[in-house]
């Protein structure tokens, strides 16, 4: 017990005199939830537009005003003609047009069928569908409050509620990914590189020489890394819940120890990669190839599961972010408990013991 | 009597059809400094790591410091020393934190650990450099910590492989003076190296050619057997004929 305490504290001795590592272990976090949170975001906002008024009466100001005050659009400019719209996508000023017809408050009032046409600059798909989805909201709304007042009896009005993010905030969906995102890069890269610099050092054989057991080396490389990392989680959490404004619904003991069964999870990787390699660069390209790519690509973070071809769809099954990522977005942002993601956790305990099982087997064959 | 430390009978290592080495047998008594020589590949560092516990024999016996290589291993690593080329400090701990670490995982007490950190650094005039990081060491003073390090808890054997690898001549003689200190307070050491003036220092020598023992005695009776000068031309006689080479 001794021993462990020894080694353990001069496992801490070698991260926080490294600098570098320092650096990434805990400026990683921060940067990456300031990118994900500011700069890297799916949100539309203040996109500039181009309106072509040709009624300038009383209906069509105000629809314009709306449009106008809502914080999707900023009204670049307004014109009078088809040229200039065309002018404006060329020059890539305005990412929509807004065309209202002659006479529309007229023929709004009275006519009931009145139309205005929407153009998109659709070389950028998704921003286009997006632009238009929210510009028919705003007409609709438009719409709803003129025939407040003339009523029309029938019509359906389709009610929207979104789902435990109301908002539509772009955090609630990538705290949990980056928390993935990092604590798969400390625990399995770090741990990794670790325990190759002790094999590229010679340290590693004047330990296997000496009484302390190979099981208890594995050990106390895993230990810091595990207490660094919800080090880490701490402060994702922090600056998401301070920051982002993005309250954590559900449990915080529980969604501390699905982090920590993660943690375990990763380590054993790290553990893994360590065993099969003997250099640290080799080590730290396969943790960065071989599982952040993954990581990014398949947990459904970056990109929808469900849209994927059938066989990749099977292949996420056996990332084990994927399921973290799921774990955690139920009890951050849906407040689920255990009894909802019994499934997913149990699926990562699965694949985290088969991953303990191989990297420590591993580990000892390489000493007989 | 002498009385042996190290005893080998037939000790074979089989990787598939590979036999690095090959039916070694040997005794290595105590207080001895023994030269364990060969060419790159001639199966050296295989037998070194069955003699460290770290590698279980494919067949054969031997005992280290009394203790049986297949059963009693953790009780051979305890009784043992090891130091390798590498050197195999901390580099980013200093002097101190080094003996420290090494001390506590052979189950030193602290005590122990801060007397004998105390008496080596005076030993070797580490002083001023107690507190500073490994990485600012001289090569040949980190050697010498390093061996001192591989003794502190005092085992009956030493392994030191290539110990002396990449460093000048004066040094080297100092490293080797450190050696003999050891040896006359009982250590027996266990050396391999590819310097045949260090083979001259031994008090026996073994050479391994392809695997196995093909002479083993004093340099002055190899000398004498070989008609050679000096060691190296004797070493030379030998190793040529090898068939397996790195």
């Amino acid at each position: 017990m001794k021993q462990l305490r020894i080694f353990i504290r001069k496992e801490f001795a070698h991260v926080l005199r490294d600098r570098k590592t320092l650096l990434i272990l805990f400026g990683m976090p921060v940067v990456q939830i300031l990118i994900f949170g500011f700069a890297l975001t799916n949100e539309v906002k203040n996109s500039k537009i181009l309106v072509v008024d040709h009624a300038r009466d009383i209906a069509s100001q105000q629809l314009v005003a709306q449009i106008e005050a809502s914080r999707y659009f900023e009204i670049e400019k307004t014109a009078w003609n088809q040229q200039q719209i065309e002018r404006g996508f060329h020059e890539g000023q305005i990412k929509m047009a807004i065309v209202i017809p002659v006479n529309f408050g007229q023929e709004l009032m009275h006519q009931n069928d009145v139309q205005v046409q929407l153009i998109a600059d659709a070389s950028d798909p998704n921003l286009a569908t997006t632009l238009i989805n929210y510009a028919s909201s705003v007409i609709q709304d438009y719409q709803l409050q003129v025939n407040e007042t003339t009523k029309i009896p029938y019509r359906i009005i389709p009610e929207t509620r979104m789902l435990y993010n109301p908002q539509l905030k772009g955090a609630h969906n990538f705290v949990p990914g980056v928390m993935a995102l990092v604590l798969m890069l400390v625990c399995v890269m770090m741990t990794a590189v670790s325990i190759v610099k002790e094999k590229e050092a010679g340290t590693m054989e004047i330990l296997l020489v000496s009484p302390f057991k190979p099981i208890l080396v594995i050990l106390s490389k895993a230990i810091p890394y595990l207490l660094l990392s919800l080090v880490n989680v701490t402060s994702i959490l922090l600056l998401s819940v301070f920051l982002l404004d993005l309250p954590v619904h559900g449990s915080i003991v529980l969604l501390f120890a699905e982090s920590t069964l993660f943690i375990i999870t990763c380590l054993s990787l790290g553990i893994f990669i360590s065993v099969k390699t003997d250099s640290q660069q080799t080590a730290m390209l396969i943790s960065l190839m071989g599982m952040l790519l993954p990581t990014i690509l398949f947990s459904g973070f970056m990109f929808p599961i469900e849209n994927m071809p059938v066989p990749l769809q099977i292949l996420t099954n056996i990332i084990p972010a994927k399921w973290y990522y799921i774990i955690v977005k139920s009890i951050m942002i849906k407040g689920l408990g255990i009894a909802s993601i019994w499934k997913e956790t149990l699926i990562l305990a699965g694949i985290t013991v088969f991953l303990l099982v191989i990297s420590i087997k591993s580990f000892k064959i390489r000493l007989a | 009597m002498k009385e042996a430390v190290i005893k080998t009978e037939n000790l074979t290592k089989r990787f598939g059809d590979f036999i690095a080495t090959n039916a070694l047998t040997l005794e290595v008594y105590t207080g001895e400094i023994f030269g364990f020589l060969g060419a790159n590949g001639a199966g050296k560092t295989t037998a070194m790591r069955m003699l460290c516990g770290l590698s279980i024999p494919s067949s054969g016996n031997a005992t280290i410091a009394g203790y049986d290589v297949y059963r009693e291993t953790e009780r051979i690593k305890k009784n043992i020393g090891y130091m390798s080329q590498k050197f195999s400090l901390y580099e980013d701990l200093t002097v101190l934190e080094n003996i420290r670490f090494f001390g506590g995982i052979y189950g030193l007490s602290d005590d122990e650990i801060a007397r004998k950190s105390d008496a080596l650094i005076t030993q070797l005039g580490l002083q001023n450099e107690a507190k500073k990081l490994v990485s600012g060491l001289p090569l040949g003073w980190k050697q010498k910590l390093s061996f001192s390090v591989a003794v502190l808890h005092q085992p009956k054997i030493v392994f030191l492989d290539e110990p002396t690898g990449g460093v000048d001549p004066v040094t080297r003689r100092q490293f080797w003076n450190l050696i003999y200190d050891a040896a006359e307070k009982g250590v027996t050491v266990f050396v391999t190296t590819h310097y045949m003036d260090e083979a001259e220092y031994c008090n026996r020598v073994s050479i391994m050619v392809d695997g196995k023992i093909e002479a083993l005695d004093t340099p002055h009776n190899l000398k004498k057997k070989f008609n050679a000068f000096s060691m190296d031309e004797v070493f030379y006689q030998l190793a040529r004929g090898a068939q397996r080479a790195e």
